[in-house]
């Protein structure tokens, strides 16, 4: 059975439906989801997708963290549900403490949109199924406040911690230490700024989106493995 | 009641916006050799305790208003005696040094 992912839509958001047709593309069943419904609908996976939601008013993924679904994203995340936040969504999983640290403006102060490569880290995290540490995927990044930040502390903790999945090769918007891609410390949610929902069909570019993508998609499938053992 | 929040970026932290604007004095010819962008965040509150009102204004500050993590911020309880003092007092970042305001 194709696990069904969940693509959540707020006021604002614009990935959404790229978001949607990429889980579809590599073999998962996409469902759209409401910001103020209540409810995730089955999923055993859920994105969190990129665009300006509530225009980025106050800091951008501020206002967003307080909608109806996302509460349920947080119990769903506390128990062990894998989330992914893309762009915007990284930055609503940072606000809402999801995911450490904060996404700040680029540091030259312009909104930047290009293919980068993004360097993998370290080998056996369930995200990047198969990958080892200096395998690149180009992904293209597009935004105005990419700059991954955390106060120095907390940063060598998620070095330590193995939190830091993906670096930037070329870092295009000041993030601190090149990070590109973070997780939280259980490892069932990530978060970064690149889209690898734009980057799955060969006929527009890099497939480099892929793995990741899959990645939600292997742990949505063990995840309802488990909830049907429970039912069953 | 009215309680005034304003969040600044910390010290340290780069403001790409507050250094754009500083790039516009220097040009219309202001000697300005640094300039910090906040936010300030006028908040009518239906509260007739001063002490409550800053309350409530530090925790929205905590809670949404301000990201600890790159930002502080100071709340002022507009009308109350002492209060532009009080704002040095109240400080920057931390809930535990409240009181102080509310107590002039």
């Amino acid at each position: 059975m194709k696990p069904r992912i969940g693509v959540i839509t707020f006021p604002g958001t614009c990935d959404d439906r790229d978001a949607l047709r990429a889980i579809g593309l590599i073999g998962g069943e996409p469902v759209a989801l409401w910001h103020a419904d209540d409810s995730l609908d089955g999923c055993t996976g859920v994105i969190v997708p990129g665009g300006f939601s509530y225009g980025d008013y106050l800091r951008a993924g501020a206002i967003a963290r307080f909608a109806p679904m996302m509460r349920e994203v947080e119990a769903f995340a506390a128990a062990g549900g894998p989330v992914l936040g893309i762009c915007n969504g990284f930055q609503v999983l940072c606000e809402a403490g999801l995911l450490p640290g904060v996404l700040r403006p680029n540091h030259h102060g312009r909104f930047v949109c290009r293919d980068v490569d993004l360097v993998v880290q370290r080998a056996g995290s369930p995200w990047l199924a198969g990958l080892e540490p200096g395998d690149v995927l180009r992904v293209p990044v597009k935004h105005h406040d990419g700059a991954w930040y955390a106060p120095p502390d907390e940063q060598e903790r998620v070095e330590a911690a193995g939190q830091v999945a993906l670096r930037y090769a070329d870092n295009p918007n000041g993030a601190l230490a090149d990070i590109a891609c973070v997780t939280n410390a259980a490892g069932n949610v990530c978060g970064l700024m690149p889209h690898p929902e734009h980057a799955v069909d060969p006929a527009l570019g890099s497939i480099g989106g892929r793995p990741l993508l899959k990645g939600l998609l292997t742990l949505a499938r063990v995840r309802s493995k488990k909830a049907s053992a429970v039912t069953a | 009641m009215k309680v005034i929040v304003l969040v600044r970026p910390k010290d340290g932290i780069l403001d790409p916006q507050g250094e754009a604007i500083r790039q516009a004095l220097s040009t219309l010819g202001y000697p300005a050799s640094s300039v910090r962008a906040g936010r300030l965040f006028d908040v009518e509150l239906d509260v007739s305790d001063p002490a409550e009102a800053e309350r409530i204004g530090r925790e929205a500050a905590d809670r949404v208003l301000a990201n600890g993590l790159i930002e502080g911020y100071e709340v002022v309880v507009e009308g109350v005696a002492g209060a532009e003092d009080s704002a040095e007092v109240a400080g920057e970042d931390t809930a535990e040094d409240t009181e102080e305001v509310a107590a002039e």
